[in-house]
């Protein structure tokens, strides 16, 4: 029998305070509140939610999902209720919530992402702002500030001056070196990195010869991307001192120990949440049942422990 | 906020054995699930020897009884084709029960006429058993093997009138041509529930229109989450005076007929 002794799970990203490293990754978890009848939200690290611009968002056509192997494509459009209909119709729940809420923000402007991150900074208990620099799905913003260094850069630092909150930038993992992204949003003052978001995919019906996605494209996301996000992880995190929420593909407290040993501070629990709405729950529990089989007394402890040459 | 009573539960299979020559019935001991359940609802399956296919998939509820509640299928992809060789004993995961359903008619009300395309049959069940008003149920399918469960509403004490494309069962045509011929007829108040194919919801909803009734549409789209976080499977529904994505996990799959547009305007 393996020792049953206290283990720290807690973690922090900027001033942000997470209970135990273990949040949702954005879009996958709604609101929170969808899921408040299955899941006991206060259990999680964080509860993060979906991408929010300004304006509400009516999204792209359908169809805007396909399941493939070990997996699914999205285009879902960043479909939403913009700041306003965010603050009157979820945010007196999340607030009710004893576990921070980080809220995903987006524009399609650098004066856009700005002036969200100045609304969520008046509301006051926000856990953080997660800026969404890499959704591949919508034709202005998104990522397009995510794969170039520059812009990056202005985003960052225009919501570095907007709001005190501890922001979290979301790499895009189609760059050639995310080391230099991850070191531009760091320089800009951005306090952790999410890394990462869905991959750049597409499938094609062989009987009609049509896309099988309305958006032609999508983002490829599930367990099948879970590898190239570690590396993505392992590389970026030797390259900047600010934390990593380490995401793609996690479904057990194996995968996420894998992302914290490549350097992730934190996890996120993406689309396993459709299938198993208890997944992060479940990666808590095996998380600290490793720890102590492990006789590891600090989570902390295993971040970047990876021995790679 | 909070969403309607839903329950995850690890579910033992009671039965699993084919129905007709293409659907088979499977029955769940589900005590959580099966008294929350409201006719028009689905059930999110979680097909545990499933492995590269992750998703969950919904079936509308066919019928409850006790602790169990049962669907039909057919084997049309992976997911169905490994339920369908699951035995007695083994175990699914089932979210549910999920979704806006039908409105029950009500005693004194308009007299309900169901709609039913294929596999849309399963669906209206639980509303012919639940209603206080018995009608009428129109079904059709393009042969006699998909009139799938035509004996359960005759048992209810509903009339029942088939239409088949090859006319190898009931009238041949088609079966929205049978509600028309219903509702050109003088008679009470009537209030149409249909589920099938969306080409005949979409007919449907044309005859609804036409005649002046209203109808409640149970919508098939595309589904992933089922509990309205991945707005997958949204369809245009109008809106404040435009028009918005609705979710059919969530504000469906039932809808008034005349809030749906059958087109995405650009």
């Amino acid at each position: 029998m393996h020792s049953r002794f206290f283990v720290n799970l807690s973690v922090q990203i900027g001033k942000l305070r997470m209970q135990n490293p273990v949040t949702v990754a954005s879009g996958t978890f709604g609101y929170g509140v969808e899921y408040a009848r299955l899941v006991d939200l206060n259990q999680l690290g964080a509860v993060t939610v979906k991408g929010i611009r300004l304006q509400s968002v009516r999204g792209n056509p359908t169809p805007r999902t396909v399941e493939v192997a070990s997996g699914m494509l999205n285009a879902i459009g960043l479909q939403g209720p913009g700041v306003d209909g965010f603050i009157e119709n979820y945010w007196p729940f999340l607030k009710t919530l004893r576990v921070p809420t980080i809220i995903n923000i987006w524009g399609t402007t650098v004066e856009e992402y700005a002036e969200v991150a100045r609304r969520f900074d008046a509301l006051g208990d926000v856990g953080a702002l997660e800026l969404n620099v890499s959704c591949p799905n919508i034709k202005e913003g998104g990522a397009q500030f995510g794969t170039d260094c520059r812009l990056l850069s202005e985003v960052v630092a225009a919501c570095r001056r907007a709001t005190a909150l501890p922001l979290i930038t979301k790499l895009s993992p189609n760059v050639p070196n995310i080391a230099a992204y991850a070191k531009a949003a760091e320089e800009a003052g951005s306090d952790g990195l999410a890394i990462t978001n869905s991959v750049p995919a597409m499938a094609i019906d062989i009987e009609t010869r049509k896309p099988k996605l309305a958006n032609v494209t999508g983002g490829l996301t599930g367990p099948c991307i879970k590898p190239i996000a570690v590396k993505l992880v392992w590389e970026a995190a030797r390259a900047v001192k600010i934390p990593i929420i380490g995401m793609g593909g996690i479904q057990t407290a194996a995968d996420a120990i894998e992302f914290l040993l490549a350097g992730a501070t934190a996890v996120a629990v993406g689309t396993a949440n459709f299938y198993e709405p208890q997944t992060a729950l479940q990666v808590i529990a095996g998380l600290r049942e490793f720890m102590q089989r492990k006789d590891i007394g600090d989570v902390r402890e295993l971040v970047g422990s990876v021995q790679a040459k | 906020m909070l969403s309607a009573a839903m329950v995850e539960q690890i579910v033992q299979i009671v039965s699993n054995a084919r129905h007709t020559d293409l659907y088979f019935r499977l029955v769940v001991h589900a005590p959580q699930i099966a008294p929350l359940v409201q006719p028009g609802q689905f059930a999110h399956v979680r097909i545990l020897p499933l492995k590269e296919a992750l998703l969950r998939r919904p079936f509308s509820i066919f019928q409850v009884a006790g602790g169990t509640v049962s669907i039909l299928y057919k084997s049309v992809g992976r997911g169905t084709e490994v339920l369908s060789r699951m035995r007695a004993g083994e175990e699914l995961s089932v979210i549910g029960p999920l979704g806006h359903g039908f409105t029950l008619p009500q005693a004194g009300g308009e007299t309900p006429l169901l709609v039913a395309g294929g596999y849309g049959m399963a669906a209206m069940y639980l509303l012919a058993e639940r209603s206080p008003q018995k009608g009428i149920l129109f079904v059709g399918g393009r042969q006699r093997v998909d009139i799938l469960c035509e004996q359960e509403f005759r048992a209810l004490g509903w009339e029942v009138r088939v239409t088949t494309e090859d006319g190898s069962h009931g009238e041949k045509g088609v079966v929205t041509q049978l509600l028309a011929a219903e509702l050109r007829r003088p008679g009470a108040r009537r209030k149409l529930f249909a589920c099938g194919p969306t080409p005949m919801l979409r007919a449907v909803g044309q005859i609804a229109d036409e005649f002046q009734v209203p109808a409640e549409l149970s919508m098939d789209e595309h589904m992933c989450c089922g509990v309205g976080v991945c707005l997958a499977c949204v369809i245009p529904v109008k809106a404040g005076g435009g028009w918005e994505y609705q979710r059919t996990c969530t504000e469906g799959p039932v809808f008034d007929s005349r809030q749906i547009l059958w087109e995405a305007p650009r």
